[in-house]
């Protein structure tokens, strides 16, 4: 029998769930070979177990540089900064923007982010309906959040978007995305220079300290700004569109969240959305440096594996009747930010602007409904972050 | 129950923090994880043992009868 390829697709009119054929391979091959776009058939791991035991190994690697990585399209074998390193560099950099994303420092944003949701759903409320909820709502909050926080000009978003929204297409080609990662590195580099000789209360300036003193290169600093600039809004803008549409799509949840004052709902409303809707849906990606025998399988040093993170956190042993969104649940243990030193950086600052959103928006617009037909909708299965093209929504 | 934390493995991701902010917190400068109280009151070792479990870096030991 031949490897069932990778990603799969979702079935219709089941917007929310992993590829069926994808999610059925959990209860009968957990861990099992499937096809890629280039024909390598790496291991995919669907298990929640399966999956934290291997994302935690230090035997499996995320350097994207090793011939056995197995790569979501085709592409150059070249990391994003640290997101595709092994540590000593991957911590080495890391730990060089982690400051902004403690905890503590991210709660005391949390009244900076009330006041631009509220003041963007002021705007929604003024404007015509119906409106298209990403381009009004979604995109905007985590730009300017981030924005904010590197110190990029938010005047600069429409290039800046437009550009990243190429480089996570995965049907654009390698030189349409070789041209928008060599404008965004020039982008962010002029950025650096300037903020050389006029640091801000920033992270990019916190980084041409770094440089002045020796420890960064500019163009190592350059790819940690366009890293966070991409990641910073892409990912929560989908979770805020595609969440919405989902709560849409569930009245009853969307009436308990709306009508519980209670920020420990919120909490776990938050969480219960990144586990049931997982966006970044290609799976993590690793390759083996050595031999590891696992869930009756021994994958080769050199093989690559995938973790179906989405498939994970619908794992009927973690999550009970795992396909239905359930609010209360609380489901602390998902895997949609991912799992080892790779996990998440900005989950705290994700967590927050959801919180606010999920807490703010329906119950300041109520009858807040869709204004076109689900089938209408188009949906990012192209995207490395999945979600929706668009969302027209009225009230 | 004792803990010991690893923060050469820490990831920084704060997730022990959100779950026990009493127990850990992070270091300003770069989020790694710093231990408050390596032997917690009992009514927190649930919590505990959750952090140890989420945490990415696998980076928190819990001994429990130590």
């Amino acid at each position: 029998m031949s490897a069932p390829s990778f990603p799969g697709v979702r079935a219709t009119g089941c917007p929310f769930d992993p590829p069926p054929a994808i999610q059925e391979l959990q209860a009968r091959e957990p861990l099992t070979r499937v096809e890629l776009w280039d024909g390598s058939t790496p291991w995919l791991a669907t298990r929640h177990a399966d999956q934290k035991a291997l994302l935690a190994d230090r035997r499996v690697s995320a350097d994207v540089t090793h011939p056995g990585y197995p790569l979501p399209t085709e592409g150059r074998r070249v990391s994003l900064s640290f997101i595709l390193m092994d540590d000593p560099g991957h911590a080495r950099l890391r730990r060089m923007v982690t400051a902004p994303f403690t905890i503590k420092r991210v709660e005391a944003m949390r009244p900076s982010v009330q006041k631009i949701v509220d003041s963007l759903i002021d705007e929604l409320l003024a404007g015509p309906k119906p409106v298209d909820l990403v381009q009004a709502f979604a995109l905007p909050l985590p730009s300017l959040v981030i924005c904010d926080l590197l110190g990029v000009p938010y005047a600069d978003h429409e290039f800046f978007q437009d550009n990243s929204n190429i480089l996570i297409n995965r049907d654009r080609s390698m030189a349409e995305k070789g041209e928008a990662s060599g404008r965004l590195m020039g982008y962010l580099d002029k950025l650096i220079g300037a903020k050389l000789d006029n640091p801000g209360d920033d992270l990019l300036s916190r980084l041409t300290e770094r440089i002045a003193g020796g420890e960064l290169t500019r163009a190592e600093a350059a790819q940690m700004g366009v890293l966070m600039l991409i990641a910073g809004h892409e990912t929560t803008a989908n979770m805020i569109a595609l969440g919405t549409l989902a709560l849409l799509e569930h009245p009853d949840q969307l009436a308990l969240l709306r009508d519980a004052d209670d920020p420990a709902l919120v909490s776990s409303a938050v969480e219960e959305l990144l586990r049931y809707l997982n966006i970044t849906h290609n799976g993590r990606r690793r390759v083996a440096t050595e031999d590891i025998e696992i869930a009756g399988q021994m994958i080769r040093a050199g093989e690559g594996i995938i973790l179906a993170n989405d498939v994970a956190n619908r794992d009927p042993d973690v999550f009970a009747d795992p396909d239905r969104l359930d609010l209360t649940r609380n489901p602390r243990n998902h895997v949609a930010f991912g799992f080892g030193v790779h996990q998440c950086l900005g989950q705290p600052l994700a967590r927050l602007e959801l919180q606010v959103v999920y807490s703010t928006l329906y119950r300041r617009i109520p009858t807040l409904r869709r204004a076109a037909g689900l089938e209408e909708i188009s949906f990012k299965h192209d995207g490395s972050v999945y979600g929706v093209y668009e969302l027209p929504v009225t009230w | 129950m004792k803990i010991s934390v690893d923060q050469e493995k820490c990831c920084g991701a704060g997730t022990c923090v959100l779950l026990a902010p009493s127990v850990f917190d992070q270091r300003d400068e770069d989020g790694i994880v710093l231990l408050l109280d390596e032997r917690p009151a009992e009514d927190l070792h649930a919590t505990i043992r959750e952090a140890a479990s989420v945490c990415p870096g696998v980076a928190i030991s819990v001994s429990e009868n130590a």
